[in-house]
């Protein structure tokens, strides 16, 4: 099996932080790490195909281009979680979801390039499935900066 | 504060939502794609940078596949009049990778306050909630801990 070495896990913290806008940004990256250009390239292949990595890129906010997000939490009677799942999931406008142990147990962010769209997609899913959504914005943000080591 | 993009703006986050390209030029091999110069893709994407339309350009791992297999969204009732203050106190508390004010929806949902705390299992979660707790002390009337059982999609923003 795979396993992840030292390198690795650097590439991983390090590049949490942000790869420079320049002509060979890999380059400049990889000369931190003690390795070529084409090393650092084809581990971070390895490590999105490996899951390691669900991506590799630029992260947008989209509340500053005038969008919105949005947090919803959905009860689900087990036998229908799937069902339900299948039909939320559909939406591009669900960005992620996730089940979660409580009687709340879908809870899934919304993006949207306009405001209303998030009523939309809320409206849309409540007259899918049949089953009220909970909607809860954020009213204000006090800290954002997952960072995980490796 | 809103930042007002045009169709340029668009057709770059559309080519690069998905990933950037894990080639030598990455932004020489957008710009060929979209038939935009390099430099204005260049320069677009940095001004996106400065204004926060983009946090950032890197790595976004997968915490369970990195050992931190433990996502607990903790949650709380804390009075509405000093929110502001304790949720900066437990932002600032370097376990705590997101934490913001929510709108109760009484009855069903009395929590108005999320703090996300990881650990490499429920343990450490439960430890980390309990130093939380202590924090808010008498100013929290109630909590609990969601933890996250499964991902059930993970696509990040598509505009």
């Amino acid at each position: 099996m795979w396993q992840m070495d030292t390198t690795d896990k650097a590439i991983i913290n390090r590049l949490q932080g942000g790869l420079p806008v320049c002509e060979r940004p890999y380059q400049v990256m990889a000369e931190q790490f003690g390795i070529g250009e084409d090393e650092l390239i084809s581990r971070l292949e390895n490590l999105l195909t490996q899951k390691v990595l669900t991506r590799f890129g630029p992260m947008f906010q989209i509340e500053r281009m005038g969008g919105a997000f949005s947090l919803a939490a959905m009860k689900i009677p087990e036998a229908d979680f799937e069902r339900v799942t299948a039909m939320v999931n559909t939406l591009p406008e669900v960005a992620h979801n996730y089940r979660r142990e409580h009687a709340f147990n879908m809870w899934f962010v919304l993006a949207t390039e306009k405001p209303e769209g998030i009523i939309q997609a809320i409206a849309r899913i409540e007259s899918q499935t049949g089953y009220p959504v909970y909607n809860m914005p954020k009213e204000k943000e006090f800290f954002v900066g997952a960072r995980f080591t490796a | 504060m809103s930042i007002e993009l045009d169709s340029i703006d668009r057709i770059i986050i559309q080519a690069t939502q998905a990933g950037l390209p894990l080639t030598p030029r990455p932004y020489h091999d957008i710009a060929e794609k979209i038939d935009i110069p390099v430099d204005v893709v260049m320069r677009r994407i940095q001004v996106m940078l400065e204004n926060g339309v983009i946090r950032r350009i890197g790595a976004v791992p997968n915490h369970y596949a990195l050992g931190w297999s433990a996502n607990g969204m903790t949650v709380w009732d804390v009075p509405d009049e000093h929110i502001d203050t304790l949720g900066q106190q437990v932002g600032a508390l370097e376990f705590v990778s997101h934490c913001y004010q929510r709108p109760r929806i009484m009855p069903d949902w009395n929590y108005n306050l999320f703090a996300m705390v990881h650990g490499r299992d429920r343990e450490e979660v439960e430890t980390k909630t309990a130093q939380i707790a202590e924090l808010l002390g008498k100013n929290c009337k109630a909590h609990t801990i969601l933890y996250s059982t499964k991902i059930l999609k993970k696509t990040g923003l598509r505009i």
